[in-house]
Formats: structure tokens, C-alpha cells, sequence
């Protein structure tokens, strides 16, 4: 009777899952993209318009770039982390807490590895579009285009999904929604504020900047801005490098937190 | 009853910390049947279907659904099953033909194949006409029936329903009986959990009383009456000391007794030709789970 004919064991990270999951956030997108596409390239473009014009009359000049140019390829970055770990933790607590959605998927044949990959390769996307936003909006206020800047969706995407997997972490091992405060505050925030988004990195304390080299949010700005600039040749590699470590790393913690939290 | 088996456990234990939610659960569901899980609150019907889809994994014990062994091949098995939960989890901003559409994808329905599978689970659950109204703007007893239709819309082999009709209204809980009647009349396999004695009695072929885990009692609703509350009971009515004088009486005659709010039944009267002050009636389901379990049910 079943349309399906399934062999004993089915595999690991199938593609029919992987898109059943993503068809389900495409299909679901359709119904909030406004929102969703309004808070996530709204926000970054304020802190653009109000850094890059704000401060930008005070301070003309830095590290060899107009400010305007330096806060427009910086805040990609920004763009990225509010379109990837904040809905990925706040999506995904709801989802398994109030909508009991990933109860609903389980009972097919999905486990939590294919459900949470393709959860984070949706937000991913979503962030590797959502990202490029300040980046036209600095383009409109001067920022010069380059062929570099191709290249800053992939980032974008790339850093995307670490973040998109840090936040389902997150929501894995969160019981409430207050617990995201914590992480917010005393995790994000910091990362944010020591990116390199709105100063160099340089004018940091040196232990400040040591840790900002494991600051994933440090390699993004660096890789955009490198991207629209010019690149660096290895040791942009290796920011790549380590972004796609964060990104692996943050996956196999995202699945282990969530099968933690939906198969007692 | 013959055939083979789409489900089978044995001894199967789930522990959570302390509580033993399952207590060494034998169960088999032979293809073609219809299987009420009838238990309390708390009796362990919830977390035995979640043991089903390997959404909890036992503690002990040997469970195979549709010949696959779980948990190590659950997906397998998860691909033929479909299930209606007890908790609504439909996507409430999503169209019912868009809830089912997403469904068709995660459980590989072909793309020849979806939207044929999406139209005759409309019908089935009678949501033809409401295909575009979004999940949020449907009635109760709607969401109920499409809850059916997307645990259907892969034709599954073996279909698991926890509590289908709990919370609903008569009239809506009348509807949905007869959907489910419908499906086993097609010959598909239904494990269905409830607490409720008339649901159970209507519709399972066989049911299995759960009481803190276990198995008390198992067979045809009828066999089951037969056997623990005999084919007549006599009701008695009146205060509390009464009550107990009877209770005393049917006793020291051998006779089995249950205690309802206000009245006594003594079981299994026919024949015995033991009399009593009070209303003859036909023994039911709800006198064999009571005095298997102690437990009054909805």
C-alpha cells in the first residue's frame, strides 16, 4: 500500500529528507517573508546609516578606508549574525516548544541529523541573501562595486550557517526563553561589539585582539571587507578555514543538543 | 486472530529517572486489525507511541514495527507508518493543501504521485472545500480530520493515533470514528491509544488495558467484558455504609465488586443467581478496566 519502498536501513543525511525539511521552510517562508526580510536587512542597514553617517562625519579616515566604506562591509557581518542565530534560536525553541513542529517531522522518516541540517542550511541561505543588504546600501551611498564582491554571498552563507547552528545549539539546550538572555548579553553582544564591524580590531588591547582571531564574527567582517578590497591571499584561506571549522564544529554540537532535547 | 504481525514488543521498559513510564509492555498487532491502547492518564499509552517512531528509545526490550527493528531502523519503518498525534501540530499559517504538500515531500511521495496523494487525502478527511482556508481559520474537529489526512497521505501501512479524539465535541468525536471506521475497513493496520471505553469498544478489534505501564489485560473488547465482568452486573445505589454492607455481601458470595461515585457494581452475576436491591445491567468495558486497574476513566 505504501508508496514508498524502503530498504532496511535507510541512510544517513538523505536528500529527500534534507528537502521535505527545507520544502516545509520554503513553503512556511511564504507567509512571513515580509517580516522576516524587514527586521533581518532593516536593523544592520540603521546601524550602517547611523555609524556610517553618524560617526562617519567625526571620523573620515579608517584603517585606509572612508568610514562609510568600513562600516558598509563590516555591518554584512552584522546582517548575518541577526539573520542566523537569532531566528535560528528563537525559530527552533519555538518550534520544538510551542508548535511541536519537529515532533510532527520525526514521525516521518527524518531523523534530527537531516532535520537540523537542513534547518541550518535554510537559515544559511536565508543569511547569505539577508547579508549582502548593507552592503548594496553602502553601494548606493558611495561604496565602489568590485568583482570581489561576488564572492561575499558565499561568505556570507558560510558564516551564515555556523551562526544558524550556534543558535540551535542554543535553543537545544535552552529550557526557557529567558536562558537566551544570557547568550545575548554576555556571548553575542561582545562578539559583536570586537568584530572589527565599527573599529579596527588594531586599536584593541593586544589580549583583545588575540581573542578576537577566534571571533567568527572577526573573520566574516575581514573576508567581506577583504572581498570588496581585495583579498589576502592565505590568510584569507585561513579565515575561510576557520569559518568552515566554527561551522563543522557548531553542526555536530547543534545535532548532538537537539537529539539531547527531542529523542528521550 | 491470524496473520502477521506489523507490530510487536516485547518487555519493553522506558524508564525516566525514577518513574518507569513503560514497565515491560508486551503488544502485538497482527496486519488488518485495529488495536486500542485503553489506559488513564499516565498509564504509559503516549510514551509507547512515541517508543514507536523511535522519538524515545526503550530502555529494554525488543521493539519491531512493520518487520523493522527499532531503534536502528526506525526511518525504514517511519516511511510506512503514518501518525496522528495527540497534540495539534499542524502549521497554523499554512493553507490545509500546503500542510499536506509539505508532508508529500518529507515522506517521499514522487513528484507524479502528490498531487493525487494530496486529493484523495482531502477527500478522505472531507476538507475538499476547505483546501485554501489557512490551518488557523479551521475548526477543531477540521484540524482533527487533517491531522488524519496527512498521516494518510502516503498510504501508510501501519497507522499510530494517539488520544484522535480527546478534547473534541460528540458530534466531532461521531465524525472521526467513522474516518477511522472507514480506514480499517480498507484493511490498514491502527494502533490507537485513548481513554476513552466507548471509542475503544467501537472501533479496536482488540484492546489491551494499561495501567503504570503494563499490560493487565488483552483481547476482543467482548472476550475481555466476558471474562473479568461476566455477561450481567447488578448497580447498586445508595449512601456510603449501605454501599459497603454490599460491597461485604458480594464479597463473602465470591463475587467481584467496583466502587463508582455513588454506587457499587457487582460483577458477573449471571447465573449465580445472587440477588441484590439494584439495577440489572449488561456488563461493559468500562467494569473490566475499573476493576483491573482501580482506576475510574473518562
Amino acid at each position: 500500500m505504501a508508496t514508498t519502498a524502503a530498504p532496511r536501513r535507510l541512510g544517513r543525511l538523505e536528500r529527500p529528507a534534507l528537502t521535505g525539511v527545507l520544502v516545509r521552510e520554503v513553503v512556511n517562508f511564504s507567509s512571513y517573508w515580509r517580516s522576516s526580510t524587514f527586521s533581518s536587512t532593516v536593523e544592520p542597514t540603521i546601524y550602517l546609516l547611523a555609524f556610517g553617517f553618524g560617526f562617519g562625519s567625526l571620523v573620515s579616515r579608517v584603517g585606509g578606508f572612508r568610514y562609510v566604506e568600513f562600516v558598509g562591509t563590516g555591518t554584512v557581518a552584522t546582517a548575518v549574525l541577526f539573520s542566523s542565530a537569532f531566528p535560528a534560536m528563537f525559530g527552533t525553541f519555538v518550534k520544538y516548544q510551542f508548535q511541536r513542529t519537529y515532533d510532527a517531522i520525526l514521525a516521518a522518516p527524518v531523523d534530527t541529523e537531516e532535520l537540523v541540517s537542513a534547518e541550518a542550511l535554510w537559515i544559511a541561505t536565508r543569511a547569505g541573501v539577508y547579508g549582502c543588504v548593507p552592503m548594496l546600501v553602502a553601494m548606493a551611498f558611495g561604496l565602489d562595486p568590485s568583482w570581489g564582491m561576488f564572492a561575499v554571498p558565499l561568505v556570507a552563507w558560510i558564516a551564515g550557517f555556523g551562526w544558524a547552528c550556534f543558535g540551535i545549539t542554543i535553543a537545544g539546550f535552552a529550557s526557557s526563553f529567558e536562558n537566551f538572555n544570557y547568550v545575548v548579553s554576555a556571548v553575542l553582544t561582545p562578539l559583536f561589539l570586537v568584530a572589527g564591524t565599527f573599529f579596527p580590531i588594531s586599536t584593541l588591547p593586544r589580549w583583545a585582539q588575540i581573542l578576537a582571531e577566534v571571533n567568527p564574527l572577526h573573520h566574516c567582517v575581514e573576508l567581506v571587507r577583504h572581498a570588496v578590497f581585495g583579498f589576502h591571499g592565505w590568510t584569507d584561506l585561513a579565515r575561510v578555514g576557520a569559518l568552515l571549522a566554527f561551522g563543522l564544529i557548531m553542526w555536530r554540537i547543534a545535532i548532538y543538543a537537539m537529539e539531547r532535547k527531542l529523542i528521550d | 486472530m491470524s496473520g502477521p504481525l506489523a507490530l510487536r514488543m516485547r518487555g519493553v521498559v522506558k524508564r525516566y529517572g525514577k518513574i518507569t513510564a513503560v514497565a515491560g509492555l508486551d503488544l502485538d498487532v497482527r496486519e488488518g486489525t485495529c488495536v486500542g491502547l485503553l489506559g488513564p492518564n499516565g498509564a504509559g499509552k503516549s510514551t509507547t507511541m512515541r517508543l514507536l517512531t523511535a522519538q524515545s528509545i526503550a530502555d529494554e526490550g525488543e521493539l519491531e514495527v512493520l518487520g523493522f527493528r527499532l531503534p536502528a531502523e526506525s526511518k525504514a519503518a517511519r516511511a510506512q507508518c503514518g501518525v496522528v498525534p495527540q497534540l495539534d501540530n499542524l502549521d497554523v499559517t499554512l493553507t490545509v493543501e500546503q500542510n499536506l504538500l509539505v508532508f508529500t515531500h518529507l515522506y517521499r511521495i514522487g513528484r507524479a504521485e502528490r498531487t493525487d496523494a494530496i486529493e484523495r487525502a482531502l477527500k478522505m478527511a472531507n476538507l475538499v472545500e476547505r483546501r485554501a482556508t489557512r490551518v488557523d481559520k479551521l475548526s477543531g474537529g477540521m484540524r482533527r480530520r487533517l491531522l488524519i489526512a496527512r498521516a494518510l497521505v502516503h498510504r501508510p501501512r501501519l497507522v499510530l493515533l494517539d488520544e484522535p479524539t480527546v478534547g473534541l465535541d460528540p458530534q466531532v468525536r461521531q465524525e472521526l470514528w467513522a474516518l477511522i471506521d472507514a480506514l480499517r475497513s480498507e484493511g490498514t493496520t491502527i494502533l490507537m491509544s485513548t481513554h476513552y471505553i466507548e471509542e475503544a469498544q467501537r472501533l479496536a478489534d482488540t484492546v489491551l488495558i494499561m495501567s503504570h505501564g503494563s499490560a493487565v489485560a488483552v483481547g476482543p473488547p467482548a472476550e475481555l467484558v466476558l471474562e473479568h465482568a461476566g455477561r450481567e452486573v447488578i448497580e447498586v445505589y445508595g449512601p456510603p455504609t449501605r454501599l459497603a454492607e454490599v460491597e461485604s455481601e458480594a464479597g463473602a458470595a465470591g463475587l467481584r465488586t467496583r466502587r463508582t461515585g455513588t454506587s457499587i457494581s457487582i460483577l458477573g452475576v449471571d447465573g449465580t443467581g445472587y440477588r441484590a436491591e439494584g439495577e440489572r445491567r449488561p456488563a461493559n468495558l468500562e467494569d473490566v478496566f475499573v476493576l483491573l486497574t482501580g482506576e475510574e476513566i473518562a
